[in-house]
């Protein structure tokens, strides 16, 4: 569904954030790219809708070949893939509908996005994402006055809202408290069950990508040296990845349940920070 | 506690210039610079002496000034200065929004950037009175001279503050209107807008005022408006009418100063 073929990004400054990269990620397959800072993870989900605009190597989502498109195929191509962010990224000052609604941007002409005349199934269609995500009562709630949990959920909904085929989630639980996190990562990774949709999540927390996703990728100065299965993460490949650490305190969660890796992982947490 | 140990340490804070040959060498090349600058100055005492008169009818003036005597001129230059004002304001902010939006780095390409970067840099060099005094050689007296002035000089202050501000606006915000597949325009709309919009407005009426306060000068070149009121009843030693004229101005700045900061406050 998605296909990455040797991705490689080398930025102005000369540094390598992506060599090589090839990856295939079936429809409906939800994965975690996990790596140290600067691994190149943001890097590798944004070269895919090209905010990033790769150096080399092809990106095919189903079969269209996005890095060759011009202007106004790859605003089309983008319609496809939801983006989900770390700080958020809500417009602040819109409210919420208008937030979510922005999600349709690339649906609509600019008068009509313009004085908000959005088509009505677009509307009845916002109206029941912020269903799903708990907001109905926050609909005209300007978006600076929700908090951090919040704020995503809207986020969530207006990548959805673009009928995407995958989403691109960069840290979605990076700005929220352990319990927010889990909540959030839950949510995402039932939507794209509900919607047979494919998911490529950056995620700094370990134990928190084991618990919610099928598949792991693991990224280290820019090339992958893992993919394979949550339980595959052992000691040495997370010293493969992040380098040597006392890895015992992560690991253990994996054959733990659920309610004591939360525990575990807010000691770990705590541990880091 | 070891007392020996706690007297011995001492700190004090590092001089901003290191060397102290370069402290002392500073300091008496200012001294130098000051004694002699003010020793350049020449001042004839004599002139001044006569001339303290002169500004004292002037300071007098003020206890009586005249608004009867000349009141439909004063009337009259007040509502062109007003006309100006509002007039050169709004042409300033239609021009700026897009020359604004071509000055910033984020999103406008390099080539517009640097076109409307060059229009603002020429703006802002050219003081008001020197562009009046331009345009009233090229369309003549009268107040549209000074309108165009106007016009001219809010774009190098709005366009290059608004620019300021676009750039200054949150990438974050920026990427995700992108990453829906929205247009440039659409862009404009979702992304910057809302975040430059109560600052734009802001400008806009702190512009309004430094306006009228310009239009009341641009008359002394003979670009219309309370200026050219004013000018006369110098020309004409008319202080008492001088007097009144300015204390109108005075008055008029204050309400608008105070009317447009009320404005601004309640934006945030």
């Amino acid at each position: 569904m998605l296909r990455l073929e040797g991705l490689t990004k080398q930025y102005k400054t000369g540094d390598l954030a992506l060599k090589n990269v090839d990856l295939e990620v079936p429809k409906g397959q939800v994965l975690a790219l996990i790596g140290p800072s600067g691994a190149g993870k943001s890097t590798l989900i944004r070269c895919i809708n090209r905010l990033v605009e790769p150096t080399s190597g092809k990106v095919y989502l189903v079969d269209e070949e996005l890095t060759s498109l011009g202007v106004g195929a790859l605003r089309r191509a983008r319609r496809k893939m939801g983006m989900i962010f770390q700080e958020y990224a809500l417009v602040e000052r819109l409210s919420v509908m208008e937030n979510v609604l922005s999600g349709r941007l690339g649906y609509v002409g600019f008068w009509s996005s313009y004085f908000r005349k959005f088509p009505k199934d677009t509307i009845d269609e916002a109206f029941r994402l912020l269903d799903r995500v708990g907001l109905s009562d926050m609909v005209d709630k300007r978006a600076d006055e929700l908090s951090g949990g919040q704020r995503q959920r809207v986020g969530i909904a207006r990548a959805l809202i673009q009928d995407p085929e995958i989403l691109l989630v960069d840290e979605p639980t990076a700005s929220l408290d352990p319990k927010t996190s889990r909540q959030i990562m839950r949510l995402i990774c039932e939507l794209c069950e509900e919607r047979q949709l494919a998911a490529i999540i950056n995620i700094h927390d370990v134990a928190l990508a084991q618990l919610f996703v099928q598949r792991i990728i693991g990224l280290q100065l820019g090339a992958v040296v893992y993919d394979g299965p949550p339980t595959g993460l052992t000691s040495d490949v997370l010293t493969e990845i992040y380098g040597a650490e006392d890895w015992e305190a992560t690991i253990r969660k994996v054959e733990d349940e659920d309610e004591e890796v939360i525990e575990s992982r807010e000691e770990h947490m705590a541990g880091l920070t | 506690m070891n007392s020996t140990l706690t007297t011995t340490r001492t700190w004090r804070k590092k001089p901003v210039v290191e060397s102290a040959r370069m402290r002392w060498f500073l300091g008496i090349g200012v001294a130098l610079y000051l004694s002699t600058a003010i020793g350049s100055m020449e001042v004839n005492w004599s002139r001044v002496y006569e001339g303290l008169d002169r500004g004292w009818a002037f300071v007098i003036a003020f206890t009586s000034p005249d608004f009867a005597g000349r009141w439909s001129d004063i009337r009259s230059g007040l509502i062109e200065s007003l006309v100006m004002t509002v007039t050169s304001t709004a042409i300033g902010i239609l021009l700026s929004v897009p020359i604004g939006l071509g000055a910033a780095r984020n999103i406008a390409p390099r080539p517009v950037y640097l076109l409307c970067r060059g229009i603002i840099a020429v703006s802002r060099a050219l003081q008001e009175i020197i562009v009046a005094i331009l345009m009233v050689a090229i369309f003549g007296f009268g107040p549209f001279a000074g309108v165009v002035t106007l016009s001219f000089a809010t774009i190098g202050f709005l366009a290059k503050l608004l620019a300021e501000d676009i750039e200054d606006s949150s990438k974050d915000q920026l990427e995700a209107i992108r990453a829906t597949g929205a247009s440039w325009s659409q862009l404009m709309n979702y992304g910057i807008q809302p975040q430059v919009m109560p600052r734009l407005i802001g400008l806009s009426m702190y512009r309004l005022d430094i306006n009228f306060r310009e239009s009341t000068v641009l008359g002394l070149v003979g670009a219309g408006g309370i200026g050219a009121t004013l000018n006369t009843s110098f020309d004409r030693y008319e202080f008492d009418t001088a007097a009144a004229i300015i204390i109108t101005i005075i008055v008029l700045v204050m309400i608008a100063e105070y009317t447009s900061g009320l404005i601004r406050t309640r934006l945030q």
